[in-house]
């Protein structure tokens, strides 16, 4: 893909406006860094950091069938929502295969909304169709949301500070949709607490003109609390950290739920799409795992290369790997056989680099608090 | 972005400061490797003693996002590694032109210097 077929955020110019390093990332012309990973890692990890997630897509499905169509699409159970919760889950391919992750927002009975991974929209959009036996009423609303995430310890003092809104008592998944008007003026905003960093914070969905208005206002606000902009580079190390799987990587239509170490989103008790297939998985069980792990010696995991055992057999692969900023080792996940001796926190395990085995340790996340 | 007139460089973004006789020289990475390349985590070499073609892989370095191979700009043996990458590979990031250098080298064909580029030739190429 050349540059000048990238799509653009309604961030785009303030990014560019401060310095960013701006990468190619599923068709979006997206900030990587806007100094050091490093320092942005940590930002959110002890103060916050503002992200322009606004590439990811949404789907509203509204009607009287809206609840019947989720519940058969995703592997949650959306039966559990009431107004104003979110959930965590993701759809499957009758064969089990994961078509993408998403969060699921219930506003009403009536009317919910699907946030869904920017690469996989055009994808997901069109299986949501072909799967909308139920007739839901479906609107990719995507082109017309912009959302910003801000993460870390001191995210909810900066937004009650910007807007005078105290989300203090918002639970976890839980998001309200002020009064228009109410914050920062807008006609219309939902803050979410929910993100992918492993830090406490709030995900703003909003319409793209008031984009450029919430990211000032909250920088603005954030100022003395530490709270910097922060890129794609640091939400990569930032996730791996908490253990969450980044789809394209950790999780494809060639791996299923189950072996994902997704079963706490994967209701069995119920049918959708891929729960037979999921269902016989299950009473086999995997044949594979994904595992966290931590390096002993110095060295980087890279998506792609060889798990090893310690005699050498090659027994999986890297799906994610980085350096750890809090550890200060390189950290990772990958696929090993089911077997405890590879699986249980404490296995040993080798990474493959150039041939060279590097030692690592299978842990459980969030890795940044394993001692 | 700077790139010192006093220097040498290779297509693969590493600079080479040769000492007056041509016989030694000093290797590391450009300004542009090293944004490029983001948060240096480490730098990974273990040539120190041996004989390098030009061309060749001396090291490597990982960054947080990515790792990039080293590659010797002239054939040489690489004679010592800078001891202060080990603790602050940050000094890549943060001075690549001084404290950030990575190795010395004694240049077993120092005929080979004149193919490397100047500070403008290098320049002009990654801008292009």
């Amino acid at each position: 893909m050349d540059d000048t077929s990238l799509r653009l955020t309604p961030l785009h110019g303030e990014h560019v406006a401060l310095g960013a390093r701006m990468m190619p990332f599923a068709g979006f012309d997206m900030p990587v860094q806007y100094g050091s990973i490093i320092d942005e890692h940590f930002a959110v990890r002890r103060a916050a950091g503002l992200f322009d997630v606004s590439h990811m897509g949404e789907v509203m499905v509204r009607g009287p069938h809206a609840a019947a169509f989720i519940q058969r699409l995703v592997s949650n159970d959306v039966t559990k929502l009431d107004d104003g919760k979110a959930m965590y889950s993701v759809m499957c391919r009758p064969d089990g295969g994961i078509v993408d992750d998403l969060l699921v927002y219930r506003f009403a009975e009536r009317e919910y909304m699907l946030v869904i991974n920017a690469a996989n929209v055009a994808g997901d959009f069109a299986w949501m169709r072909e799967q909308n036996l139920a007739g839901a009423e479906l609107e990719d609303i995507s082109d017309r949301t912009a959302l910003l995430a801000i993460q870390g310890p001191r995210a909810f003092e900066i937004v009650a500070k910007a807007s005078g809104l105290d989300l203090a008592d918002l639970a976890y998944y839980r998001f309200v949709v002020p009064p228009t008007g109410s914050f920062l003026g807008l006609d219309r905003v939902i803050l979410s607490h929910t993100g992918y960093t492993g830090e406490r914070g709030l995900e703003i969905y909003c319409d793209p003109d008031d984009a450029v208005r919430v990211w000032r206002a909250l920088l603005e606000a954030g100022r003395e609390s530490g709270l910097v902009p922060t890129g794609l580079g640091a939400r990569d190390t930032l996730r791996l950290e908490a253990g969450y799987c980044l789809y394209g990587n950790d999780i494809t239509t060639e791996t299923n739920p189950l072996e994902a170490g997704l079963g706490w989103v994967t209701k069995l008790d119920k049918d959708f799409v891929g729960s037979d297939a999921l269902r016989a998985v299950k009473t086999r069980g995997p044949a594979r795992r994904l595992v966290a792990f931590v390096l002993e010696e110095r060295g980087i995991p890279r998506h792609g290369y060889e798990i090893a055992d310690s005699a050498g057999t090659v027994i999986g692969e890297v799906t994610s790997g980085t350096q750890s900023p809090v550890l200060g080792k390189g950290i990772g996940m990958g696929y090993v056989p089911n077997d405890a001796s590879f699986t249980a926190p404490g296995s040993r395990i080798h990474v493959l680099n150039r041939g060279k085995a590097m030692s690592a340790v299978v842990a459980k996340p969030p890795l940044h608090k394993v001692s | 972005m700077q790139f010192p007139k006093d220097l040498k460089y290779t297509k693969e973004h590493e600079w080479v400061r040769l000492s007056a006789d041509g016989k030694t020289g000093t290797v590391g990475i450009t300004e542009f490797a090293q944004q490029e390349l983001g948060d240096i985590v480490f730098v990974e070499i273990d040539s120190v003693g041996s004989q390098v073609a030009k061309d060749e892989v001396f090291g490597s370095v990982e960054a947080v996002k990515t790792v990039s191979e080293l590659f010797m700009p002239v054939s040489g043996t690489v004679a010592e590694i800078n001891p202060a990458l080990d603790g602050n590979p940050e000094l890549v990031n943060s001075d690549p032109y001084g404290e950030g250098w990575m190795i010395r080298i004694e240049l077993s064909d120092p005929g080979e210097a004149s193919d490397l580029l100047s500070a403008d030739d290098y320049a002009s190429m990654i801008s292009a």
